[in-house]
């Protein structure tokens, strides 16, 4: 006998002891698929007879079956499952994870049992409880179905079990190998004038003509497509039996797909003489079926019967149902799957227009699978969370909408008159916003929160630990601007190698060797303005930023810091200083040559003090007072002992050496101070183009970044600071030797270093993405990070050991998590795909690292 | 850091003696943080002077350290330079005879009152320069402070450190042990760990004067880096009849409770909350934001509550709610009944989704007002428990708190304050957009113009069947 399984099942041995259950199990499925009760209560007491642990032997049985079926393995139940309490507890199981419960009975006979039984030491079972086990077993059997296994197999004797075959098969849902290409239609609703309108549009040729006598239609599609019915063909418009001619010689020839949608399901009972409320336009359906051919009648009742609930094509990519799906049901098959499938979610209330109130079950999901579905009439259709609802209601008077997949082009065609008067009118409902920003209102702690992998485009599958995503919460739940702005965190920038000429620690020679090292020959090198870094969304008017971040009260923009929170405290430095930045972009003329209302700029905003006053005061002014207080008062005394004869050695001369750069540290921020009374005394230094509109602009050089610098700066808007910048050909030793030079010269004369960056934005060595950029900081911007004393010789020497390994592992993942976060803000994902990244770099910010690199 | 005795007793260059420290020759003690060295600027008949200068070396401090704090103050800071602990315990070092009152040669101007001259440079003053007089004048010491400028001083602020000079009669001992315990007092902190032997240091060194100084409770308190159980050890043995006094105030209390202290508010809070939560017939309730768990610990000896849960974005402060619920520990409350949750409330979370009542105590105003309408949709829309307690101060009132500049905040971390009339406003249209019938009322003393201090709001879900 071939046992004619679903390949993903709950197949639930039922046996008595000795029949071969574990033989025939171990015969026909993978060790890992079978979960056997003995085995459970060995794990538990060592011994697999005693059924004194049954009931925990069960509970850990249950339990990995449950994790199997989660993950949608194939998972067999070893066990004697004698009476339908026993087997009451898989069919729930079963339920749950929407798997089909098969049974399979095996029954050699009872001599076979007590004879295998009698051979094994361990299983003291007497021929009695065979006897008792085997008959009641029998005497369930007629019962199986009704318990709610949707199959039953039963093997009768020794030699019916060894002459059985397993063969696996896929769900009749599962057709993950069409990868199409597909057309997906929505609700049609015997609008049949359109659909052919539509189909035509879409490239198929639809030919009618006369078989037998009766009417038929032959539908040619475009090379190689698939139309996909989302349901509901039938109803409430003025053709629906054409409609179903239409895709049932679809389905026929192999060039289409139907699910079934709620109105097939009541016509299906209705034509099996089911009594039915004749309502929502079923009697149209009935008075058209009426007058239709016999042949018609005849094949119509089989297919609308044959329907499925929902189909799983493209390799998984792509589910289709006429409700729509949650994840967790896709490629599976249940009870609960068809009813989702056919009508989708309610709350149990109902809406003015006396209509089932829809849970927004698109919302929440989560999945990575598409999910195309219809049944709730919108004005367009729109993504939401990667699903999208194509009914836009033509039978109302709206359109008849198709999805080009994997295109995801959408086409449509109008409805030629309102063939139905909608009962809830088919407007949109509160603004004009998309559903997408209505649906990311709401982000999930699951969206942040515990171990995460984030695939990014540049550098794989990134992996943030649980703890560093819990060390960034409370920064960004309670801190942070709303996650709507913040598409984008810079990453961190580690500094060049440690240089070893004396008296240096960082020197531009080593970021040279760096890139040349790592294949690049031409670099570009920056000033490196000492403010604070700050990502600025701009936008050109008040609608962008409601369009786009989903602004709720009349900014124009955002500025933020490297945390993510709002760079300035007030709402009005903000939008004064986006306003002069919105002249800039003006006047260079970026908008149309973006086309684009919005821009994402990586900047410096100067001064430092706008920021960092508070941290002076704090940490470094202290410092300054605190040294030289200290060593003025230490050189003084020891200078008078000294001069007083007393043997000091080099006492004297040290601490004057120490009070000189405790003098040097004092005026080390000095350039990077001034009042901040209002916007006018704030200075902006753009130097990334991060994004704009569908754009994600790392794929232009640090030329073009630069240029476009260049331009806002040449506005001559005091808002922008000019950045000076050289391109470096590294081969050039001269250039190099200038290059560095000019570093030594803008350090010197309070600069706080430069950034040096290969040529392309994004540059793969032989070993994979290099460090986007290395910094070179000046020695007096060093000395306010490392100290007044950092650079007295015994101090430098051991500063040198400084690994930055680490550093710039964070600094590639952060970048790629930054260029993931870009990518998919422009692609207008989720928010919560958009946030996931920006969190995750945050999240990074919690490693422990040195932070003076 | 620069610390200078000098006397003027004749001879002066005794001091060598009493410092066992000879006045020609430089000292040099090695310390784990660096080196003490003692020298003379001046030794002469007439006037003597020794100076100790501490020579910490600022790498080796920060090296292997501050990793986990992840932050800069970390790595630059002002402890090589001013003067703190570290100048204690090189004192303790380099002077540990003298400290002792012993000196061979000497024994006897040891024991006598001698005129002294001390200048401690630069001492941080944490708590002002009139404390540096209430700390070193009951002592007899002339007290002269200079402040530290920072010449340079960019923004406007001047750090908090002074040029300390005393002088006076005294014998050297009961110098060296006065600046001993009270530089790290004024600097308020210590390098080590701080474990019970530092209340036996603190009685030794403050033998005949600590007990009857006036500041004396401050001193312990600070000493003893504000831990309480050794504050109150050091205390009782200090001054025995003294027990009640002993209660120091909390270290840990918040600005905004040293605001409203007199009115015992906080405890007023927690009783309106959890009457209304125990009248609204709750049993599960979800505290949002329950920070140390106070609204917890006070709800879980309640019978009527079945299930607790407090959900806050601070790690730390739930170790503490943990802590103070005791849920780590034996006879804990049984598994389910507290549950403590990381979490922001910013994010929709499941996990406690299903409770009757969610409590909001405190924590709207410290939630930008633009993330508000994110919170509202989690509790009023998705979770839409029966029951939503809110309380937020009410600004009216704050004109009434006498230590509360006008129209500050009273928690730096608030992001608003509303009156009665904002929080009105904002909770009827919550109410009206969610489906929740509002009732308010004021927690306190009610004043007739300001009404109450806090303010709180009852939501009730209005049934839709």
């Amino acid at each position: 006998m071939n046992l004619d399984i679903p390949d993903f099942a709950l197949v639930v041995l039922i046996g008595a002891s000795g029949s071969g259950k574990s033989t025939f199990a171990a015969k026909h499925f993978m060790p890992t698929e079978v979960i056997s009760s003995d085995r459970a209560r060995g794990w538990v007491s060592d011994d697999e007879t005693d059924q004194s642990v049954s009931a925990d032997a069960f509970e850990l049985v249950r339990a990995v079956a449950e994790k199997r079926l989660k993950h949608r393995r194939l998972t067999v139940i070893d066990a004697t499952n004698v009476r339908p309490a026993d087997r009451k507890a898989w069919i729930d199981i079963a339920r749950r994870w929407h798997a089909l419960p098969v049974a399979v009975v095996i029954d050699p006979g009872i001599s076979v049992c007590v004879a295998r039984n009698q051979g094994r030491p361990d299983r003291p079972f007497g021929a009695s409880v065979i006897q008792r086990m085997a008959s009641e077993i029998r005497r369930g059997l007629r019962g199986l179905q009704r318990e709610g296994f949707r199959q039953v197999w039963t093997l009768e004797s020794e030699a019916q079990v060894d002459a059985a075959q397993v063969i696996r098969t896929p769900l009749w849902t599962d057709k993950r190998e069409d990868a199409g290409p597909f057309d997906i239609i929505g609700d049609v609703h015997g609008c049949a004038t359109e659909l052919e309108v539509l189909l035509t549009k879409l490239g198929y040729e639809v030919i009618w003509g006369e078989t037998l006598g009766e009417r038929s239609v032959v539908v040619t599609p475009p090379e190689g497509r698939k139309a996909v019915f989302l349901g509901d063909l039938v109803d409430r418009g003025p053709n629906s039996p054409d409609c179903l001619r239409i895709a049932m010689s679809m389905v026929a020839a192999g060039s289409g797909y139907c699910v079934q949608g709620n109105h097939e399901r009541k016509f299906g009972r209705w034509l099996e003489g089911r009594k039915v409320t004749i309502a929502h336009g079923l009697q149209q359906t009935i008075d058209q079926y009426e007058l239709a051919d016999r042949g018609f009648k005849e094949t119509v009742k089989p297919f609308v019967e044959g329907l499925r609930s929902h189909l799983w094509l493209d390799g998984g990519r792509l589910a289709v149902a006429h409700a729509g799906l949650k994840a967790e049901m896709i490629g599976r098959g249940s009870g609960a799957v068809r009813e989702f499938a056919l009508y989708g979610e309610t709350t149990g209330e109902i809406d003015q227009f006396g209509l089932p109130v829809r849970a927004d079950w698109a919302a929440n999901y989560r999945g990575e699978t598409t999910v195309v579905y219809g049944h709730t009439p919108v004005p367009e259709a729109q993504w939401v969370n990667n699903t999208l609802c194509i009914d836009t209601g033509c039978v109302f008077g709206g359109k008849l909408t198709a999805l080009r997949w994997p295109e995801r082009e959408l086409v449509d065609v109008p409805a030629l008159e309102v063939w139905c008067e909608p009962t809830r009118p088919l407007v949109p409902v509160g603004d004009a916003r998309t559903a997408q920003i209505e649906a990311d209102k709401l982000l999930d702690m699951e969206d942040v929160s515990g171990r995460r992998w984030i695939d990014t485009t540049l550098r794989g599958r990134v992996v943030v630990a649980e703890e560093n995503a819990a060390a960034a919460l409370e920064v960004m739940s309670r801190f942070a601007l709303p996650p709507q702005w913040l598409a984008y965190l810079p990453p961190t920038m580690s500094p060049c190698e440690t240089s070893t000429l004396e008296g240096w620690l960082e020197r531009p020679e080593e970021a040279f060797a760096y890139y040349r090292k790592h294949g690049v020959d031409t670099v570009v090198c920056e000033e490196k303005h000492m403010g604070s870094r700050a990502v600025i969304a701009l936008c050109r008017n008040e609608g962008t930023a409601r369009e786009r971040f989903d602004a709720a009260a009349g900014e124009t923009g955002a500025v933020w810091t490297r945390t993510g929170r709002s760079f300035f405290n007030s709402t009005d430095m903000t939008e004064a200083l986006l306003s002069r930045l919105r002249t800039v972009v003006d006047a260079a003329g970026l908008w149309d040559e973006l086309a684009s209302d919005w821009l994402l700029l990586d900047a410096e905003i100067m001064p430092w003090s706008a920021k960092a006053s508070a941290l002076i005061d704090a940490q470094y002014a202290p410092v300054a007072a605190a040294s030289r207080a200290g060593l003025s008062a230490a050189s003084a005394a020891l200078a008078r002992a000294h001069a007083r004869g007393v043997p000091s050695g080099d006492l004297a001369a040290r601490f004057t050496e120490r009070l000189d750069r405790a003098k040097l540290y004092a005026r080390a921020w000095e350039p990077y101070v001034w009042p901040v009374s209002g916007v006018d005394d704030l200075r902006v230094a753009p130097f990334h183009l991060l994004a704009s509109e569908a754009q994600v602009w790392f794929d232009k050089d640090h030329l073009w970044h630069m240029g476009i610098a260049d331009r806002l700066a040449a506005t001559g808007q005091s808002v922008v600071a000019p950045t000076r910048w050289k391109l470096l050909d590294l081969s050039d030793a001269e250039a190099c030797t200038a290059t560095a030079n000019w570093w030594e010269t803008l350090t010197g004369t309070g600069g706080e270093g430069m950034v040096v960056k290969p040529r392309d934005f994004i540059f793969r060595g032989p070993k994979g993405l290099i460090q986007p950029a290395l910094k070179v900081r000046g020695r007096a911007y060093l000395r306010i990070i490392y100290g007044p004393e950092y650079d007295a010789p015994e101090h430098l020497a051991r500063l040198r050991e400084r690994g930055l390994t680490g550093k710039r592992n964070l600094a590639l993942r952060e970048f790629a998590l930054g260029h993931e976060a870009l990518r998919r803000f422009v692609a207008r994902e989720p928010l919560r795909r958009v946030h996931e990244c920006v969190f995750a770099v945050l999240a990074m910010e919690s490693e422990p690292i040195d932070p003076r690199l | 850091m620069f610390l200078s005795i000098s006397t003027t007793h004749h001879p002066a260059t005794d001091l060598g003696f009493l410092l066992h420290k000879h006045p020609e020759r430089v000292h040099e003690t090695e310390l784990p943080f660096g080196k003490a060295i003692v020298f003379y600027p001046q030794a002469e008949d007439t006037r003597c002077e020794a100076a100790l200068v501490l020579d910490i070396d600022p790498i080796g401090l920060v090296r292997g350290k501050g990793r986990a704090e992840g932050l800069l103050d970390a790595y630059v800071n002002d402890r090589p330079y001013a003067a703190s602990s570290f100048l204690s315990v090189a004192m303790g070092r380099a002077l540990r005879t003298a400290m002792s009152g012993a000196s061979r040669e000497r024994q006897e101007i040891a024991e006598t009152d001698i005129p002294l001259e001390v200048i401690v440079t630069p001492l941080p003053a944490r708590g002002g320069v009139r404390l540096v007089h209430e700390l070193f004048e009951p002592l007899g010491w002339f007290v002269e402070t200079t402040p530290v400028e920072d010449g340079d001083a960019l923004t406007g602020r001047t750090p908090n450190y002074v040029s300390l000079k005393l002088t006076g009669v005294a014998r050297l001992q009961s110098l060296l042990n006065h600046l001993y315990v009270l530089i790290p007092v004024l600097d308020d902190d210590k390098h080590y760990w701080v474990g019970d032997d530092e209340v036996e240091k603190l009685l030794r060194r403050g033998e005949g004067w600590l007990d009857s100084h006036p500041a004396r409770d401050l001193i312990v308190r600070r000493y003893l880096i504000h831990r309480r159980a050794l504050a109150r050890d050091a205390l009782e043995r200090l001054a025995p009849e003294t027990r009640n006094e002993a209660q120091a105030p909390d270290a840990r209390l918040t600005p905004e409770a040293a605001i409203e202290a007199p009115l015992r508010l906080n405890d007023q809070r927690l009783d309106s909350v959890a009457e209304a939560l125990r009248a609204s017939g709750a049993r599960a309730i979800a505290d949002l934001g329950c920070g140390e768990g106070k609204l917890l610990q006070r709800l879980v000896r309640e019978r009527w509550v079945e299930r607790l849960i407090g959900v806050d974005a601070a790690a730390r402060d739930l170790e503490w709610a943990s802590k103070r619920l005791k849920l780590d520990v034996a006879g804990a409350p049984p598994e389910g009944r507290v549950t403590l949750l990381h979490g922001g409330i910013t994010y929709r979370d499941k996990r406690w989704e299903d409770v009757d009542a969610v409590a909001l105590v405190e924590v709207i105003e410290h939630l930008d007002a633009e993330r508000l309408p994110t919170l509202e949709k989690i509790v009023f829309g998705a979770a839409r428990p029966k029951t939503v307690i809110v309380t937020t101060p009410n600004a009216d009132y704050n004109v009434l708190f006498p230590n509360l500049a006008m129209g500050a905040f009273r928690h730096p971390d608030h992001r608003f304050e509303w009156t009665r009339a904002q929080f009105e406003g904002w909770a009827n249209s919550v109410g009206l957009a969610h489906g929740y019938s509002v009732t308010f009322s004021g927690v306190g003393a009610q004043d007739a113009a300001h009404g109450a201090p806090t303010q709180m709001a009852v939501f009730a879900k209005v049934s839709t069947t």
